[in-house]
């Protein structure tokens, strides 16, 4: 017997039980399904977590106040306020650092806008003059602050493109004084519609020079952070070292000293953030994975039903000659048959799943990639496979063992 | 005297179930030669189908020497019985025991998958031929009647060119028209040099044999000649 005749064998006992194998293999194509999806899913959120990371702009290295090591977060994801990060330090990492296109500092707060009648919870954001190459965005109206007037305590705001519009509708704001917090400033701009980035809505910001919102606005003297804006990716890291050697002679930090900063680059950010999105992915598809060996039972259980069912047939294949191997063959190809068909479909409905998931998170409006990897579907079909064998052996020596005079008595 | 295929030394088979010992065969000798047509006969219950398993590599005797073309079978296992049922030997059955749901064409192949021979197309179709259902060739094995079914039983048996053919009372659930047609093909085939061993109960289905072994309660009560031989080859029968 050739592995063709089992295989045509296996296909034509499929086909005369088209129903029942197709219940068989259900367990099977679920859990295949479940594991595909999970995979799949869990690659299109982890892009949407990325494009939305570089959507905050790609070449970027931040300054945070607070020491870090190199896995965990800085000091002030905990709420400890490091107060050494300056504005000064921004202005110096501009002029000494090479490869530095632009630089900000940020500080921030919220607060609500008030125009004649109209008022608007807003962020209010200190930043510097170099925000727009940063930040790589343009105005829409009017102007952005100069580097004068970073220091200049300017009673000047730049309104978010929504605040713009909820506020002002179609009239025009330049020139125009609105209310934060019972402080008056001039609109000297707005800014062009950016939607989020970096999960948070640059729409309904209000910016002002940092020197305004630390002196009129918080009643500060430090930073919250620093962005720095690289001329290129491969100068990244170098740019990195160099940001840190400067705040630490800055800083009079010594050789053996701890730190009082972090800095980061997006690039550290998103590896970190795949390491912890990938672990919880393998976890689920693992979990996932546990159903397709209750899948595995349920075959191997049918598989029994179907030996005893057929205890004449392989009494009779014995008594023409077949031997132990033959039947186990067959059977452990049938098991297998079902399994793998079982596998294709639920790697094809998994991934279908997927691509609805993925359709739908677009329509919606977030940067989600619909990834269908070679991988998963060779580990899908291969898993499957290897399920048929693993819980189609003991059926098929079952049925190897039957004695054919016993099983051609069998009524 | 041919030269013999089969002998038999004091051959015993006893069946234990839970302690309970049944003594079905009491030490046979007998030898066969090639080219024989043998009827086994006796009563229900003496131990026919028991020899004709043993002889036919379904099963092993408890003592005793069943040697086959000069080997010594008794002690085989599994595999190596499989090996020699497959090479050696067709089997019919009362029951025809065709697969279900299969054609005509896929049940005599049936011997085929598991043997080294080639050319299975050519050999199915000489097997269908010779007991004259080429025209039912795609057939299901459903859709057949007794006689044909067990025509089909018989071109399975000797797909593979077996040595010798068992037949367990093979007309048993035949009427007696079909069974003359099933008679005629197994005397056909041993007019061509196949050894043919027939078991059953009927007188008159065992006048076909050459030799006749009688059997009551595992003892060979006699091992005759068959003098009236009766033959349902008279010259035109369907197999024209
Ligand atoms: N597996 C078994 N276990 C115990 N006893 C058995 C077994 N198989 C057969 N027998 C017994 O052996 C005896 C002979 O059985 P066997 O089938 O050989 O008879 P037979 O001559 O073929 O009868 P029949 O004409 O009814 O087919 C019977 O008494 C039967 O009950
Ligand atoms: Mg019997």
């Amino acid at each position: 017997m050739t592995i063709l005749d089992g295989l045509k064998l296996s296909f034509s006992v499929l086909r005369t039980n088209k129903i029942r194998s197709f219940l068989t293999s259900l367990g099977i194509i679920i859990g295949i399904a479940a594991v595909i999806i999970i995979m799949s899913v869990g690659a299109g959120a982890q892009s949407l977590i990325i494009n939305q990371l570089n959507s905050v702009g790609t070449n970027l290295v931040g300054v945070l106040p607070g020491a870090s090591d190199e896995e965990g977060p800085p000091a002030s994801v905990f709420g400890i306020v490091v107060t050494t990060l300056k504005y000064e330090d921004a202005v110096a990492i501009k002029k000494q650092v090479d490869n530095v296109v632009a630089v900000s500092s940020y500080n921030s707060g919220v607060g609500t806008i008030n125009y004649q009648n109209n008022s608007v919870d807003i962020n209010f954001s200190g930043v510097m003059s170099d925000y727009l190459g940063v930040e790589d965005t343009e105005v829409y109206l009017g102007r952005f602050f100069t580097e004068e007037e970073d220091r200049g305590s300017a009673r000047e705001v730049v309104l978010g493109y929504q605040v713009y519009q909820d506020l002002f509708g179609s009239d025009n704001p330049l020139g125009k004084r609105v209310k934060i917090k019972k402080e008056s400033f001039e609109v000297i701009g707005v800014m062009k519609e950016r939607g989020t980035a970096g999960f948070q809505n640059q729409d309904d910001l209000v910016l002002m020079p940092v020197s305004t919102a630390q002196k009129i606005m918080l009643g500060l003297d430090y930073v919250n952070y620093i962005r720095v804006k690289i001329n290129n990716t491969e100068n990244i890291d170098r740019a990195t070292e160099d940001i840190k050697f400067l705040l630490r002679d800055r800083h009079d930090i010594r050789i053996d000293g701890t730190d009082d900063f972090s800095v980061r680059n997006t690039k550290d950010a998103i590896d970190t953030l795949l390491t912890v999105t990938n672990a919880l992915k393998f976890f689920l598809a693992a979990i996932a994975g546990i159903s397709l060996i209750v899948g595995g039972v349920g075959v191997m259980n049918i598989m029994l039903a179907a030996v005893s069912e057929r205890v004449r047939e392989v009494g009779l294949r014995k008594a023409v000659g077949a031997r132990r191997f033959h039947i186990m063959i067959q059977f452990v190809l049938e098991t297998m048959a079902i399994t793998l068909i079982g596998g294709i479909i639920g790697v094809v409905l998994g991934f279908l799943v997927a691509a609805i998931v993925a359709a739908t998170a677009n329509y919606l409006g977030y940067k989600w990639d619909f990834v269908i990897s070679f991988t998963s579907i060779i580990l899908g079909t291969g898993v499957a496979a290897v399920i048929g064998l693993v819980f189609g052996l003991y059926p098929a020596q079952k049925a190897a063992k039957l004695d054919p005079i016993e099983a051609l008595r069998y009524e | 005297m041919p030269e013999n295929i089969i002998q038999v030394k004091d051959l015993k088979k006893d069946y234990v179930n839970e302690e309970v010992v049944t003594k079905v065969l009491y030490g046979l000798n007998f030898e066969i030669g090639a080219g024989e047509f043998l009827a086994i006969m006796g009563p229900s219950g003496s131990g026919k189908s028991t020899l004709m398993h043993i002889l036919g590599f379904l099963d092993t005797p408890t003592s005793g020497q069943y040697i086959f073309k000069g080997r010594d079978v008794s002690n085989f296992d599994d595999d190596k019985l499989a090996k020699i049922r497959n090479e050696e030997v067709g089997f019919v059955f009362q029951t025809f025991n065709l697969l279900p749901k299969t054609t005509v064409y896929e049940n005599v192949k049936l011997p085929l998958l598991y043997s080294n021979l080639g050319d299975h197309d050519n050999k199915v179709k000489e097997a269908i031929k010779s007991v004259g259902l080429l025209h039912r060739i795609n057939n299901l094995s459903n859709q057949l009647s007794g006689g044909e079914r067990q025509r089909v039983a018989i071109a399975r048996a000797l797909v593979t060119s077996p040595s010798v053919i068992f037949a367990d009372e093979p007309t048993g659930n035949l009427d007696t028209k079909s069974g003359q047609a099933v008679m005629g093909i197994l005397e056909e085939l041993n007019n061509t040099g196949h050894t043919i061993i027939l078991v059953t109960h009927e007188q008159y289905t065992a006048q076909h044999a050459i030799r006749i072994i009688k059997i009551i309660d595992g003892h060979i009560v006699s091992d005759e000649k068959v003098i009236n031989r009766k033959s349902s080859l008279n010259g035109d029968n369907f197999l024209k």
